[in-house]
């Protein structure tokens, strides 16, 4: 974040009457803010409203047609969904699991520290590869889950290939691939709590799901505010998983994301005018959930 | 000193790389992996009889090759020769002016590539390009199978034997059809093969023109209503949605299926992704036409394939044109055709071709009544991929055939 940190030094040193300072700091930043993020972002929405195939000029102006295209378009309606199911799965499942597990792994006891290594190895994993692990292991013929199932006497499960629960595929994959980074964090918020409140609520007679709900959650408030919110805009990106996982959108289409989505239908299809629509929307949506949710759960942070 | 010495190498520097430039190289940007043991042999021999050029051979991978050479074109490592499957794409990238008119070299291709390869390459009067390769769609048929089923590969000339042949396999417990549903493309080989069964020779023009209702027409829908019927005796493997290419040539060279209606490169695919890395040896593996179908106006020697080549991209230097003119010559092709490592367009290769499969496929697409492109690549990219996913879905019973059709027309309209 040395955007944010020149930001901060050049507004101190410009009340502190500096004033050379924030001149010679402001505009490097200014100018590489404006060229990487600004311009693409207000080319994108130029883009949007032409029919354009990525080569020489755009050139077919078509208005909102691009916009309505989209939203009558089932695949991104399922994508939507999908990413909601992303969100859900991981402030339902992946978030509980991982402070349960930095519950267990926080305290110096024996073999803790390995297992917190072990809990936080597949977040280092490179998402391809992940992806590309899980697929052999979710394959019908020769994949692992596969003859576990035939083993119990299922038979094999084509799991990846199955309309209705590729998309479970995903879930599972994202869940296992970033809980050790959630409970990363939440170990550094409790071993951020005062270990005298503990000793007072267990003088007091507190057992220890007592000490958790009025100790420790408490205590690392913050970070669980912080981790819902890395979690949020996370979700909204999610891409290279699910296109190791499931090449072409998975089944029917049941896989995208809405960044995957973006890929396959405006990138591969070269219809960038259609991609940047899906690309501005996509833009709205992350920042009214991220402006959104700091305004409304982060305010004191 | 230390100035001395800076200012004495940054002129050597500048020196070294005066004379460097006044060599011209060639870039050649391909998705083939047999293509770049290939040309880069052409290469080598070109670049040692032709002092002051260099001709750089790089291969890309297939999905990166095409998600990147839009970018690629507008930028200044623009490579000088590219790969092109003609078609939609070849068109929108001459439209946009990245594409050089190398009709003045016209004559001299056509001493050494045919006609038809040559009007593949050519828009509104003038050529782009040249082929390369040609390449054959047709039913790939494991011989031990198909014996072990009782079905004689000779008699499923028409679509109703066809589908009994299935039934007769499926009932064996064979699989009677690989699929490689995962990357949608091969499904959309039997959509267009139907509807060129039906439809005859200009069923495309006619419907790109809008003639008839455009790809709503009846013989699109009824193309759709046969792939469902066929598709409603699940003769694909089990998982089939998942499978991606490579690993559906694997299965084919296990021996896991029956048949597989793919282009003639299945055949190194699946030796390549056989779980021994040997595949099915050539004699065991026979090929026949696509079924024709009662009552359409196509014939059975009417062919779905690709012509693959080359476009030479504007500013490239005209040593690009010549290194083409050296690379489709008989001497540059014959061990392509020698090795089976795709079918040459350039005209009398075919004596050199050892495997009887690839020589019968190669027969058949030079003596072919009609050759369609692969219909995804002769639409477009938008409406291709369309056409894609809109073969998947009918297989597996998402669409009916009413409303691919719609779907394709729309994805027409739009693009």
């Amino acid at each position: 974040m040395a955007l944010a940190e020149s930001f901060a030094r050049a507004k101190s040193t410009y009340t502190r009457g500096g004033l050379t300072t924030v001149i010679i700091f402001l505009p490097p930043a200014l100018v590489l803010f404006t060229v990487f993020i600004i311009l693409p972002i207000a080319e994108a929405g130029w883009y949007a409203f032409f029919n354009w195939n990525g080569l020489g000029w755009p050139d077919k102006f078509i208005g909102l047609d691009n916009f309505s295209q989209l939203f009558a378009n089932k695949v991104f309606t399922r994508a939507l969904v999908n990413n909601g199911l992303i969100i859900a799965v991981s402030l339902l499942i992946q978030l509980p699991l991982a402070l349960a597990m930095a519950v267990l792994v926080a305290d110096r006891r024996f073999g803790a520290v390995t297992f917190r290594m072990i809990f936080f190895l597949p977040y280092i994993l490179a998402d391809v590869a992940a992806g590309l692990i899980w697929r052999y292991m979710f394959d019908g013929d020769y994949g692992i889950v596969s003859q576990l199932s035939s083993a119990i006497g299922t038979g094999p499960i084509y799991l990846l290939a199955n309309k209705q629960f590729a998309f479970a595929a995903v879930l599972i994959v994202i869940v296992w691939k970033y809980f050790g980074f959630h409970m990363m964090l939440y170990i550094a918020g409790m071993q951020n709590i005062d270990k005298a409140l503990y000793e007072a609520a267990a003088i007091d007679g507190a057992n220890a799901w007592q000490r958790f709900r009025f100790v420790t959650l408490p205590g690392i408030a913050p970070m669980i505010r912080l981790s819902v919110f890395f979690s949020l805009v996370g979700s909204l990106q999610v891409f290279d998983v699910i296109r190791a996982l499931t090449f072409d959108g998975g089944p029917l289409n049941t896989t995208h994301s809405i960044v995957s989505f973006l890929y396959i239908f405006g990138v591969t299809r070269m219809r960038v005018g259609f991609g940047s629509a899906v690309g501005i929307v996509i833009f709205i949506l992350c920042v009214v959930i991220a402006f959104g949710y700091k305004r409304l759960f982060m305010r004191n942070d | 000193m230390r100035l001395k010495l800076l200012a004495g190498a940054a002129l050597a520097l500048a020196f070294g790389y005066g004379t460097a430039a006044a060599e011209t190289t060639i870039h050649m940007l391909h998705v083939s992996v047999v293509g770049q043991t290939l040309w880069s042999k052409v290469a080598d021999a070109y670049n040692k009889s032709h002092p002051g050029v260099k001709v750089v051979v790089e291969y890309l991978e297939n999905e990166a090759y095409k998600a990147k050479l839009p970018t690629l074109l507008q930028s200044d490592q623009k490579p000088d020769i590219i790969y092109s499957w003609a078609g939609g794409v070849m068109k929108a990238q001459i439209d946009a002016g990245y594409i050089q008119d190398i009709s003045a070299a016209r004559d001299d291709f056509a001493k050494t590539v045919s006609e038809g390869g040559l009007s593949a390459y050519t828009v509104d009067g003038k050529l782009y390009g040249v082929p390369i390769q040609l390449s054959g769609v047709g039913l790939f048929y494991n011989k031990d199978l198909m014996a072990k089923a009782g079905v004689d590969p000779n008699s499923m000339g028409d679509w109703d034997s066809f589908l009994a042949a299935v039934k007769k396999i499926k009932a064996a417990g064979i699989t009677p059809l690989i699929m490689g549903g995962g990357e949608k493309w091969p499904m959309h080989f039997f959509w267009s093969y139907l509807v060129m069964r039906l439809g005859g020779s200009d069923v495309l023009t006619n419907a790109e023109a809008g003639k008839d209702g455009g790809f709503k027409n009846p013989v699109f829908v009824e193309a759709g209503k046969k792939l469902k019927e066929l598709a409603d005796l699940q003769p694909f493997q089990e998982g089939y949605l998942s499978t991606l290419f490579p690993a559906s040539g694997g299965m084919f060279g296990d021996g896991k299926g029956a048949m597989d209606l793919m282009g003639d490169w299945v055949l190194n695919t699946q030796r390549e992704n056989a779980a021994d890395g040997k595949g099915l040896p050539m004699e065991k593996i026979g090929f026949a036409p696509f079924p024709t179908v009662p009552g359409g106006k196509g014939k059975v020697t009417d062919t779905l394939g690709g012509v693959q080549g080359f476009l030479v991209t504007k500013g490239a230097p005209p040593e690009a044109i010549d290194f083409l003119k050296y690379l489709e010559t008989v001497d540059a092709q014959k061990e392509a055709a020698s090795t089976g490592g795709y079918i040459p367009a350039v005209k009398g290769t075919d004596v050199f071709i050892t495997n009887p499969t690839i020589k019968e496929i190669a027969g058949r697409v030079a003596n072919s009544t009609w050759h369609q492109n692969f219909f995804d690549q002769d639409l477009g990219p938008a409406v291709g991929r369309v056409v894609n996913d809109q073969s998947v879905a009918i297989a597996a019973g998402e669409s009916t055939p009413e409303d691919a059709a719609a779907a394709i027309q729309e994805a027409w309209d739009t693009r």
